[in-house]
């Protein structure tokens, strides 16, 4: 079910778009580019390149991203026991704007490679500073003296960046849309660039799907039942903030994905990490492709943003969540 | 992690502190597969906190044995093979059904990442099973009453089978029915799964009905340990509690009752 869902997505998110190319072509065009098939579609050399170098790659760009931070978004609220927590909890946004908003400034020309990877350092930076300082707090790491951290690190650093993109108002509006996200229409470099992280990073949170059912008895009562708790927790924090940070550096800040898609599996599949985390990374794929179909067409020619049509589509739901709890089904 | 053979553990000159605070001081007793030893006292003597340092969660100085080796040398897996903790008030988590909660107690027995296997499966269900609970397996923990989620609580707690189960103010939430269906329950298992037993407990009479000994702590000790007859007595209540209370001996059981002179 699963593998149709995510097939059938990728066939929407090539076909639909400025030109109009049928699912048939598009799947031909695709089995055509598997090694040694034999298999001709009719498509003019134009459309070939369009399916090829512009839309597939885009479309397995947001397939990744999307798994990436639904997969991290369920993975923080199962450690932190915070049905609010999202992936940039521990300030891995704030960095990462920091990191991209220094190097818009400070280079006049940078290199295409060298947005990502300033954004990705700073992202780590911020995550690194976060847990270090919840760390050394009186009360040991817990997890809500991380939680502390993070806001703390995510203030700090983002008065940082709006005080670098005060002082420099020409690089306003490059900053502005790195900050909403977007998809890039680079090709497949970006998906080469951010691909090996989250395939790892992804593996590790999904071996690590029973341990976050063991999270949901609090810190104190995992321990008795023989759950190292902050030795699991560091790993899982290391693997969802590391993802995050190579799919922020790439597609810039991509909001309500980490909140919406495991709230919704949450609903329709119930609470356990066993089948949420899995299901987290096919469904935050195939609803970043959606909703990049929808950033695309909507107002076509122009683009939406990404950020802002996930935050349209996020927040009203975030509400109906926030409803459903006071019922007391999820908290 | 042998249950049938008798199981012993030593606590021996036991200290726990909270940043310069000292909150257990050398407290030491010994528990033996079978006894049930409940720890009575006034708010802030510091029961909860013995508990707690026993568990693992706190960390403390002196020393605890096993039959014949150091529980702090442990890793908190091999621990949890030895001690199950039910603490005072359960986190309940939300949705989770009350098999996969009591299937949690199989944690310790499984390496981190891996899944449970048939055996832990077949487990838990007998644990159920055993405890009446086979009923409820798919409902959500969230939706019992408080009796029947105490019930579930100790039956993560043999799922886990380790022999020595401690239970921190095992009744407090319950009404008198509920209090009475747990602790016969408990003195139950302790003597059917030889388990050895070790509780706080709040309400005095309900004190001196089933445990085997009595520890009253006052200000981190241990200041009396004997039967009920020895440790319920108007002087030790009234000077650890400061309470003015009168001793009703029924057939050889003492009933505390609350009196003005």
């Amino acid at each position: 079910m699963c593998a149709v869902a995510v097939c059938a997505t990728i066939l929407i998110g090539i076909c639909v778009g400025a030109v109009g190319i049928s699912p048939l072509q598009t799947a031909l065009e695709l089995l055509h580019h598997i090694p040694g098939s034999n298999i001709h579609s009719s498509l003019g050399p134009i459309d070939s390149a369009i399916i090829w170098d512009l839309r597939f790659p885009r479309v397995v760009l947001a397939l990744v991203v999307g798994s990436m931070l639904a997969s991290a978004g369920s993975a923080y609220q199962g450690t932190f026991r915070n049905p609010l927590a999202d992936p940039y909890l521990l300030g891995v946004s704030a960095g990462a704007g920091l990191g991209a908003t220094l190097e818009i400034v400070l280079f006049q020309s940078p290199a295409r490679w060298s947005l990502p990877v300033a954004a990705f350092i700073g992202s780590l930076v911020a995550v690194s500073l976060t847990y270090a300082l919840g760390r050394s707090s009186v009360s040991g790491r817990s997890s809500s003296s991380l939680v502390l951290a993070g806001v703390a690190v995510a203030a700090l650093l983002t008065a940082a960046q709006t005080l670098v993109q005060q002082r420099n108002s020409d690089k306003v509006r490059e900053v502005y849309a790195w900050i909403l996200g977007r998809l890039s229409v680079a090709g497949w470099s970006d998906v080469w660039m951010v691909a090996p992280y989250v395939i790892v990073c992804t593996l590790i949170l999904l071996r690590y799907r029973r341990v976050l059912d063991v999270f949901a008895v609090g810190d104190e009562e995992a321990l008795t039942l023989g759950l190292p708790v902050n030795r699991a927790r560091a790993v899982i924090i290391l693997a969802a903030s590391l993802g995050t940070a190579a799919a922020v550096a790439v597609t810039g800040l991509i909001g309500f994905v980490g909140i919406i898609v495991p709230h919704t599996i949450r609903l329709l599949a119930g609470n356990s990490y066993r089948r949420l985390l899995p299901l987290s990374v096919v469904f935050g794929g195939v609803f970043l492709v959606f909703a990049d179909v929808i950033a695309r067409t909507a107002l076509s020619p122009e683009e939406i943003p990404i950020g802002v049509v996930t935050a349209l589509i996020g927040a009203p739901f975030f509400l109906y969540i926030l409803g459903a709890r006071k019922e007391g089904s999820l908290v | 992690m042998n249950h049938t053979l008798s199981t012993t553990m030593q606590v021996n000159n036991l200290s726990v502190a909270i940043g310069d605070r000292e909150i257990v001081r050398e407290v030491s007793f010994e528990v033996t597969t079978g006894d049930w030893v409940c720890i009575i006292g006034p708010n802030g003597a510091g029961k909860s906190s013995l508990l707690k340092s026993i568990a693992g969660i706190l960390p403390s100085a002196g020393e605890i044995r096993i039959n014949d080796f150091d529980l702090n040398a442990l890793s908190h897996r091999d621990r949890a093979c030895w001690i199950a903790y039910v603490a005072q008030s359960p986190v309940i988590p939300p949705g989770m059904t009350v098999f996969d909660y009591v299937m949690l107690g199989r944690t310790a027995h499984l390496k981190m990442l891996a899944s449970e296997s048939q055996f832990d499966i077949d487990m838990t269900s007998f644990v159920l099973d055993e405890l009446g609970l086979s009923e409820f397996a798919q409902r959500q923990v969230a939706s019992l009453s408080g009796g029947e989620r105490q019930r579930v609580t100790i039956a993560r707690a043999l799922a886990q089978a380790s022999p020595i189960v401690l239970l921190d103010e095992p009744t407090s939430a319950l009404d008198i029915g509920f209090q009475q269906e747990v602790l016969t329950l408990i003195n139950t298992l302790r003597k059917e799964k030889k388990i050895a037993v070790i509780s706080t407990m709040h309400d005095l009479t309900t004190s001196g009905i089933y445990p085997d000994r009595l520890l009253l702590m006052a200000q981190g000790q241990i200041q009396v340990a004997g039967s009920a007859t020895e440790v319920l007595t108007k002087e030790n209540i009234a000077t650890h509690y400061g309470a003015n209370v009168r001793i009703i001996d029924d057939f050889g059981r003492p009933i505390v009752v609350p009196t003005d002179f």
